[in-house]
């Protein structure tokens, strides 16, 4: 066993958590600045010029903070896992180079031109550098879903003949039916955190009495493209999801849902405690039958538990499988309840005034990073013990010859370097927020 | 397969270094030729629009050795664990330096972050000479195609070989100033005025370290690396890729001063040489052994399966298409000298 195996795991999970803030982020203001760019050219309303200004300054901070946390996640996998790499890198390294040459080529290209290039390029030409910039954002999160896709569900690949993987079908690799589904539900996902930012700062404008103008049309625009994201994330994006991992990943899928005995007709357990050790759940509240009926269709359908598993195959943390995907699905509810009662408000014109609900909303920020978080923690800790299932386990994945010293040396140095990243992200954020959706000076 | 993709990597890498090399360079001499913070501001200004896309040659290419030779990749990069994660926090530093200075107008913000732009370029252009050298000298492979670096030994490119020692501070030295060179021939053509001039006498200064670095790395990398003679013996065309590198390096210096461009190009020139030069005498190694000639890594055992490498082969090129369209694009867009008084971010 690596000594350093702990530390690896957790020096990866950390740098990758705190890049997926920032990517997250810069994925669902892109899609908010290409509506904004859209409805300033159908309709010249200088007011969506301004407010996409406004988005633009706040998605260029992200951005940069998601490229240079972006690159150590690329190297790591040489550094930090270079078994998995040896053995993989032939399948896996095809969509990273991709991402690289079709889509952070394409970015980097376009985000001067959407950032400083307004006067320049005319009001159509600056709408399709915003569309160009989008597109760019959007590919890199397909790319990457791609490479966890094949990890998550390995398929389109041959051996090679030192026992290594190599890619035999580009079909296989993105259009594994894994992808489509994870990729669907992983980009509502950015878009409900960038339809909540904007609602949340909306609300905030409005509660401050500041940018009245700019602050209904964030509230507005964020419930409305909120809602339907929110919808499209539970059915069928998180249904097809979740039928995939009962399908492939029998062993996660008893995790998540806290099943340890093999049961027909199995209820669906909304809060409860795992006890692992006592193989049962602790404090349950469960709907009869539910699951049952919501995996297979059938009420008295059989849910595999744990205990037909064998323990080599669990995942090493349920409790933390468990609660990640609880945390998730309980959070993507409460957002698309407080987003239909704002869309109602809003239908009835009082949502506006209504101090109350823009509390609710304001107050919402960090619950949509919260919930994409939980359910990236729900695929990757629910993969384990495996890198790339049933193929390569985790133990086996490290950089044997890194010793824990060298390991916990980066790791803290991560740490140290990501606490000034974030406090130069709040700061600057939060002067570009105080500024406001304010002319040009 | 395994050939063209040394070909393509190698390609791919030293356009990285072509191009991010002037901006690095930029940051490496800016303090020393721009006096005011607003003539910093112009430096800052002729490559914040391009310095992000040029550095995504080094993902891409990382993405592409990866794909290619997987096992070149995990040796390689875990064997050089500290250095790499250094360069890492180097690029990130130097990444929001170069973003953030001017969102926040306080002199003392403006002058920290410019402080921060010039060490960590500083320290990346000796990082990327110094893991050269390692590349070139050897390292201390065992037959699991596995090895450790650590920092420093003794000092001396012999077994137990570190990432330091006197030949690769050598060759991070001439890569520290040649990128200087670089930087400044890159100011010198995309600004005016006293900043141009300082830039042109600097780099009239500087280029007589790079001919002396160069003639003395060039040496001593004959002498660690066999396999330099042994290719330019078995293939006499290779010639003309010193042969390139000695060209741009004379023209660097007969075109400055006058010819801003020409300068610029023939800079570029030189580092390509240079670097194809490397690429060509280790060739098929990717990664020599120090001790023991038969445990090196060889394009034969560190890539991918053919098949693959064949799929990849044609997504790339449709890549590439696209990637020379847009840098046509970003930098067409630029013509003309970062002045003062555009409207720009930076």
């Amino acid at each position: 066993m690596n000594p350093a195996l702990t530390v690896h795991r957790l020096q990866f999970a950390f740098t990758i958590t705190f890049h997926y803030v920032f990517a997250q982020l810069t994925m669902g203001l892109a899609l908010f600045l290409v509506v904004l760019k859209t409805l300033a050219l159908r309709t010249g309303d200088e007011r969506y010029e301004r407010a996409a200004r406004f988005w633009s300054r706040l998605f260029g901070i992200s951005f940069a903070l998601g490229v240079v946390t972006g690159i150590p996640m690329e190297f790591q996998f040489g550094t930090n896992w270079a078994e998995f790499s040896r053995r993989v890198g032939g399948v896996i390294g095809q969509p990273l180079a991709m991402e690289g040459v079709f889509s952070f080529f394409l970015e980097s290209s376009f985000l001067g031109l959407v950032l400083f290039g307004e006067k320049r390029l005319g009001r159509f030409g600056h709408w399709a550098a915003t569309v160009a910039l989008w597109l760019g954002s959007w590919l890199s999160g397909f790319f990457i879903v791609a490479t966890n896709a094949w990890m998550q569900h390995p398929q389109g690949y041959m051996v090679g003949p030192g026992g290594e993987y190599g890619l035999a079908s580009l079909r296989g690799l993105l259009l594994n039916p894994w992808l489509g589904w994870q990729y669907a539900h992983n980009m509502l996902g950015a878009t409900m955190t960038g339809a909540l930012l904007v609602c949340s700062i909306g609300a905030f404008y409005l509660l401050a009495d500041r940018h009245q103008d700019c602050g209904r049309l964030f509230v507005r625009l964020g419930t409305i493209i909120g809602l339907i994201a929110g919808l499209l994330l539970i059915y069928p994006t998180g249904d097809g999801q979740s039928k995939m991992v009962a399908r492939y990943q029998p062993a996660t899928f008893a995790a998540m849902e806290g099943v340890f005995q093999t049961q027909s007709g199995a209820p669906i357990v909304i809060i409860g405690q795992p006890d692992v050790e006592r193989r049962r759940l602790d404090n349950p509240l469960a709907v009869p039958r539910m699951l049952s009926f919501l995996t297979y269709h059938r009420w008295a359908a059989e849910v595999r538990g744990l205990d037909q598993i064998p323990s080599s195959e669990w995942p090493d943390q349920i409790p933390l499988v468990y609660y990640s995907y609880h945390i998730m699905v309980g959070l993507g509810t409460i957002f698309l309840a407080v987003l239909a009662a704002s869309a109602l408000l809003l239908w009835r014109g009082r949502l506006y005034t209504n101090r109350p609900a823009l509390w609710v909303l304001m107050l919402l920020l960090p619950f949509p990073f919260i919930a994409n978080t939980a359910g990236w923690i729900t695929a990757e800790s629910g993969r384990q013990p495996w890198l790339a299932h049933t193929l390569v386990r985790t133990a086996e994945g490290a950089s044997p010859q890194i010793s824990s010293g060298n390991a916990w040396f980066t790791l803290l140095g991560f740490l140290g370097m990501y606490a000034l990243l974030s406090i130069l992200f709040l700061f600057l954020a939060w002067r570009q927020i105080e500024r406001g959706p304010v002319a040009a000076s | 397969m395994g050939t063209v993709w040394f070909c393509l990597i190698a390609f791919m890498l030293t356009v990285y270094v072509v191009l991010d090399g002037f901006d690095i360079g930029a940051g490496i001499v800016h303090l020393a030729v721009a006096r005011t913070a607003e003539e910093r501001r112009t430096i800052l200004r002729s490559i914040g629009p391009v310095w992000d896309a040029n550095e995504v040659w080094l993902i891409a290419a990382g993405g592409t050795l990866y794909l290619a030779f997987p096992g070149l990749y995990a040796s390689s990069f875990s064997g050089f664990y500290l250095p790499l994660i250094m360069v890492l926090w180097l690029l990130i530093l130097r990444g929001i330096s170069v973003e953030f200075r001017s969102s926040f107008a306080h002199p003392v913000w403006i002058a920290f972050w410019d402080g921060i732009f010039a060490l960590s370029s500083v320290l990346l252009a000796v990082f990327f000479g110094v893991a050269l050298g390692n590349v070139v000298r050897g390292v201390a492979l065992d037959p699991a195609q596995r090895f450790f670096e650590p920092l420093w030994t003794n000092f001396r490119p012999e077994v137990p070989t570190g990432i330091l020692d006197w030949y690769t501070v050598l060759v991070g030295l001439l890569a520290l100033v040649a990128l200087a060179v670089h930087g400044c021939a890159w100011i010198a053509f995309r600004t005016d005025g006293e900043t141009a001039a300082r830039a042109g006498r600097l780099l009239r200064r500087l280029w007589w370290g790079v001919v002396v670095l160069t003639v003395l790395v060039t040496w001593f990398s004959w002498d660690l690396q066999p396999q330099i003679t042994h290719n330019l013996h078995s293939y006499p065309w290779g010639w003309i890729l010193p042969a390139l590198a000695i060209g741009g390096l004379v023209l660097t210096w007969r075109w400055s001063g006058r010819r801003p461009l020409a300068t610029f190009l023939a800079s570029a020139a030189y580092l390509a040489g240079m670097l194809a030069s490397v690429a060509f005498g280790l060739y098929p190694y990717v990664l020599p052994a120090r001790s023991d000639p038969s445990l090196s890594l060889s394009i034969e055992n560190t890539r991918a399966p053919d098949a693959g490498l064949r799929l990849a082969l044609a997504w790339w090129a449709v890549g590439m298409v696209l990637v020379a369209f847009y840098f046509w694009m970003l930098y067409r867009r630029m013509a003309g000298r970062a002045g003062h008084d555009e409207s720009h971010g930076y």
